[in-house]
């Protein structure tokens, strides 16, 4: 891996002691931590389909695992507790016109599903948590103190589909302005569309 | 209408509400300690305790200032929040959604081969990627592979993109921070790109080259001369703004010590792309979840050290010479072939055809009003932009149409690290700060 282009040894020196927590002589570059030998490499091991008890399936090198609310936030525990140290994203489904989906024994299809990627750098790893969430109950805990990047999605999630995360710090609107009704991208919610008047286009003759 | 009606009118008709920064009293303890910057997870059992905040200025020491949306230096329409005691910042929130124009909702209506018009748009300085994401998503959904060639002129314009994406940064940066020399240059160069991309896909920007199954038309003849005079031209004159920039004093002032977060912060935000690798992990998708042919070209990935301003602007500066030693290598190793996978129920037929015969005129017709059919299912396939992860999540349903279309974009995640890096920064510094996280809003907003 190169050096980043370096500024002087002197500059570097009184830009350091600006560094909060960051006890460097100046010149030094910090060296990387040596890597933790006992985390493993491998993908977290699946047994008979299951991960956590929850069904599995295996998609292009991601791990999916399906839930329903309950045991959603012990999944996510443990999932980080596995070294799924990154929330890639949440982003989240409604299934109101869909023709039908395949999910695993044991979990019920509900209209709203909230979708979950995480990543594991040392493992190399995505898993995908999908949980279902009913129609007239639409809340979820929050991931917010197991990964603080959920936060934003977690909030457009709220906006876009109207599921609201328990316990989220700031569970407003993000994209929508703050007083709109209505949640935009539910399938019960029309597109959208600007009336256009046609004038007949003068004649040339 | 007096003047005190008509302000009060602004600002009941402008206001955001709740999606503001309100006063301390007003805030839940767990969004104050956000806005401070605070992130990483409080000991188990452990509340946010309102005394542990550690503001000790009095709420009418201090001022509330907006910062934007319309603002030469907030790369957009991104209104920031700060309160400001005197010229030191001590909380900050990011508003958004002033660029939200429902692009996910229109990817719904528009068919598979319609969807690269539509997600190229997110990103406007990275088209490219967003088109690569997209397809490769789609791709998977199809269960199709791509020939060869198609991958290989997918990663030469992906790495174009990045120089250009990359230069723009390194203009627009500059020029916040007072470089306004570098703001030329960094125009001048694009300049050589964009043609380029002109001449290859029709358009300078949004080019809606990449469909799934392949790219839209071939190269033209007389590409390799002009990327290897761009990989030329380039790399000399980097080393002169190398020259021009880094060990300038000013700039080094301003970008040095700033904005410095530490690797946890990163990734328990979920950040990614070059502000994940200041902070000294060594995290591209190019080289460890490899797409695309990247796995067969030569490449280092620049980290930093300190995560602050001024190693972000030292990774994408290598980044853009790392991306001029790729095309090199594409321009030697281009296998010749098919651009475009050769399945009539994905890829339409040359116009030539359609006069020709009756099959061909009869797949076009179809292809164009009704589209091809994607068995349900759901796919996300993430590529590193320039400015991080970009993946598309597809769910189809059987239909001509996505059923729902995702864009995971790597500046929305990318935003949240903003009040970790602003704790205690200076205003100026928080131009410096926008500026190196480098977000674009339409990739934010959509």
């Amino acid at each position: 891996m190169a050096e980043p282009t370096a500024p002087n040894p002197e500059e570097k020196g009184g830009a350091a002691a600006d560094q909060p927590d960051t006890p460097v002589a100046p010149g030094a570059v910090p060296q990387a931590a040596a890597p933790d030998e006992s985390v493993s490499r491998e993908p977290v091991p699946v047994s008979d389909g299951l991960l956590y008890g929850k069904p599995t399936e295996e998609s292009h090198g991601t791990t999916i695992v399906h839930t329903g609310r309950d045991g959603y936030l012990e999944l996510c525990q443990a999932l980080k507790g596995d070294g799924y140290a990154m929330i890639i994203g949440v982003s989240g489904v409604d299934y109101l016109t869909h023709p039908g989906r395949s999910l695993p024994e044991g979990i019920t299809p509900e209209r709203f599903e909230v979708v979950v990627e995480l990543l594991s750098l040392v493992r190399r790893h995505r898993v995908r948590v999908r949980v279902q969430v009913p129609d007239g109950d639409t809340r979820l805990p929050t991931l917010f103190d197991l990964w603080p990047g959920s936060e934003a999605h977690e909030r457009e999630v709220y906006d876009m589909f109207g599921v609201v995360f328990d316990d989220h710090p700031d569970m407003t609107r993000i994209l929508m302005p703050e007083d709109w009704e209505g949640h935009p991208l539910r399938k019960d919610y029309a597109i959208g569309h600007v009336p256009v008047q046609f004038k007949e286009a003068p004649s040339g003759r | 209408m007096t003047t005190e009606q008509f302000g009060d009118l602004l600002q009941s008709k402008t206001s955001e509400g709740a999606q503001e920064l309100t006063s301390r009293a007003k805030t839940r303890s767990e969004e104050l300690r956000r806005e401070l910057g605070g992130v990483l997870r409080l000991p188990e059992g452990v509340d946010a305790d309102p005394g542990d905040i550690d503001i000790d200025v009095p709420d009418d020491e201090t001022m509330i200032l907006n910062l934007g949306p319309a603002h030469p230096s907030t790369h957009g329409v991104l209104r920031v929040m700060l309160e400001l005691r005197g010229e030191e910042i001590l909380r900050c929130k990011p508003v958004i959604g002033y660029l939200h124009t429902g692009m996910e909702k229109t990817g719904e209506e528009l068919m598979y081969h319609q969807g690269s018009t539509n997600v190229t748009r997110m990103d406007y300085l990275a088209p490219f990627s967003n088109e690569a994401s997209f397809c490769m998503s789609v791709e998977q959904l199809l269960g199709i592979e791509i020939p060869p060639r198609a991958v290989w002129i997918r990663m030469l314009m992906l790495e174009l993109n990045r120089i250009s994406s990359h230069l723009l940064f390194l203009a627009t940066g500059c020029a916040d921070i007072g470089a306004i020399n570098m703001l030329v240059y960094g125009w001048r160069e694009r300049e050589v790109l964009l043609s380029f991309f002109e001449k290859v896909t029709g358009l300078r920007m949004n080019h809606n080259y990449f469909r799934p199954g392949g790219v839209a038309a071939d190269l033209p003849d007389g590409w390799r001369d002009d990327v290897l005079a761009i990989c030329e031209a380039i790399p000399k004159r980097m080393d002169e703004y190398d020259n021009l920039l880094t060990g300038q004093p000013i700039l080094q002032e301003r970008t040095e010590g700033v904005g410095a977060v530490d690797a946890d912060t990163m990734i328990g935000l979920g950040v990614t792309g070059p502000l994940l690798r200041s902070t000294g992990v060594a995290w591209d998708l190019r080289r460890d979840q490899p797409y695309l042919a990247y796995d067969q070209v030569d490449f280092d990935v620049i980290i930093g050290s300190y995560g602050d301003c001024w190693d972000r602007f030292a990774i994408r500066f290598n980044e853009i010479r790392e991306s001029v030693k790729i095309c090199r290598q594409i321009c030697d190793l281009m296998p010749p072939g098919d651009y475009r996978v050769q399945d009539k129920k994905v890829t339409p037929p040359p116009r030539g055809r359609i006069d020709e015969s009756m099959e061909a005129l009869i797949h076009h017709f179809k292809l164009y009003t009704e589209g091809f059919k994607v068995e349900p299912g759901e796919a996300y396939v993430p590529i590193e932009s320039p400015r991080g992860e970009v993946g598309c999540f597809v769910v189809s349903d059987g239909t001509s149409r996505p059923y729902r279309l995702h864009m995971r974009t790597p500046s929305f995640t990318n935003l949240q690290v903003m009040p970790p890096m602003m704790h205690h920064a200076l205003l100026a510094d928080a131009i410096a700060i926008i500026a190196t996280i480098d977000p674009v809003l339409g990739d934010v907003d959509r």
